[in-house]
């Protein structure tokens, strides 16, 4: 006999909104924009400074995104 | 009995508007007031917001209205983001950045720390000690220039006196190199009083009954101060960092009217930059991607702020 073993879609929904939280991720999206701003004014490499404005962009709406997720 | 207010303006409503209001919801009344504000909102900042992305992507000439309009696709964005020249203006823009939130946190720290403590005259120093940041910034640019005047300013005297060497030798908004530090010096006196104001309110929002605990279980002051002190002034002192930051990430009037960018681009930040591209040079495409660049660093930046600001509010 074979058994199927299932996530029970109440654990699978629990699990999903315990990563899902607002905390790390903003967290996450807070320092992604702090590079960015990094990236923009430092002396050091050309390359940095090109791609921060890609980064800051990609912090900022992953910010608002996030934001919205469940504390 | 007399009438009341809503009553008269009840009465006073022609027959027509009552009867059209009567039958509106809740909700359908509420939006009513509140329309017009959003409509100002969408007038005033989300239209040229979004006619601003829109010129990024053109080579568009604001003194040359009739010439065709051409879509450059993210041109505008690759030569900004490629060009020395701007990256320079972004580096003078990070020491600006940099120095005036590193003297002003510091400064401002220890002024809120010493006047925290209660003192005869406390109210009188506090006030004298504000004054700088109630000034317009036009008043501070053209007082700090006579001040840095080489020959009849008081810094370079006071220098001279220090130091030896003659009051007339060297400018400070000149070219020698000083330029720089300059206008770090009038921001941070300007400005380190609001992040005085902020730390006080942090200092002042500890209790005293954990400082009570700590005296109980015989931790020295350094230790006091390092473990109850900073922990819990740090979410205020971040607000206050993230505040100066943004604003001096924007700074325009005080350095135009200071030093006007130079000598030479000594002193050219973003802003003044910006400026530069879309108002002497008329590029208002380029200058369009610059002020959008600009824009997404401040609005990332401010996204911290709001959060560092809601962590405060917790507390």
């Amino acid at each position: 006999m074979t058994s199927v073993t299932t996530t029970p879609p109440v654990a699978e929904s629990r699990q999903k909104r315990r990563v899902l939280r607002r905390g790390p991720w903003e967290m996450a999206a807070s320092v992604t924009i702090g590079l960015g701003v990094a990236m923009l004014m430092q002396p050091f490499f050309l390359w940095a400074f090109s791609w921060s404005f890609v980064v800051t962009l990609a912090g900022t709406v992953m910010f608002i995104i996030v934001s919205h997720f469940p504390e | 009995m007399s009438e009341s207010a809503i009553d008269r303006v009840a009465a006073a409503t022609p027959a027509g508007i009552a009867r059209r209001v009567r039958g509106l919801s809740d909700r359908a009344i509420a939006w009513l007031f509140v329309a017009p504000a959003i409509f100002l909102l969408l007038a005033v900042n989300i239209f040229p917001l979004i006619w601003t992305i829109r010129l990024s992507f053109t080579n568009y000439a604001a003194n040359r209205p009739n010439r065709a309009v051409e879509w450059v696709g993210l041109r505008n964005y690759q030569r900004i983001l490629t060009d020395a020249d701007t990256w320079a203006n972004m580096q003078t823009t990070a020491h600006f950045l940099v120095w005036t939130l590193f003297f002003q946190v510091l400064i401002g720290f220890t002024l809120a720390w010493l006047i925290n403590r209660k003192f005869r005259g406390n109210d009188l120093v506090t006030t004298l000690i504000v004054m700088p940041m109630m000034l317009s910034p036009a008043v501070v640019g053209n007082f700090w220039t006579f001040l840095y005047q080489p020959q009849i300013g008081l810094i370079n005297y006071a220098v001279e006196f220090v130091t030896g060497i003659p009051a007339s030798s060297f400018s400070m908004l000149g070219p020698g190199g000083w330029a720089r530090w300059a206008i770090v010096i009038v921001d941070t006196w300007m400005w380190t009083p609001f992040v005085m104001l902020i730390c006080l309110a942090g200092l002042r929002s500890i209790p005293d009954y954990i400082y009570e605990a700590a005296e109980i279980d015989r931790a020295s002051k350094w230790r006091q101060f390092w473990t109850i002190t900073i922990p819990m002034v740090l979410p205020f002192l971040m607000l206050a960092v993230l505040f100066r930051g943004i604003e001096n990430f924007k700074m325009f009037d005080l350095v135009v009217l200071l030093t006007g960018g130079g000598p030479g681009d000594e002193t050219l930040l973003a802003s003044i930059d910006l400026k530069r591209e879309a108002f002497e040079k008329w590029r208002t495409g380029h200058s369009s991607a610059y002020a959008i660049i600009l824009f997404v660093t401040v609005f990332g930046l401010a996204s911290i702020y709001v959060k560092a600001l809601n962590k405060v509010k917790e507390r």
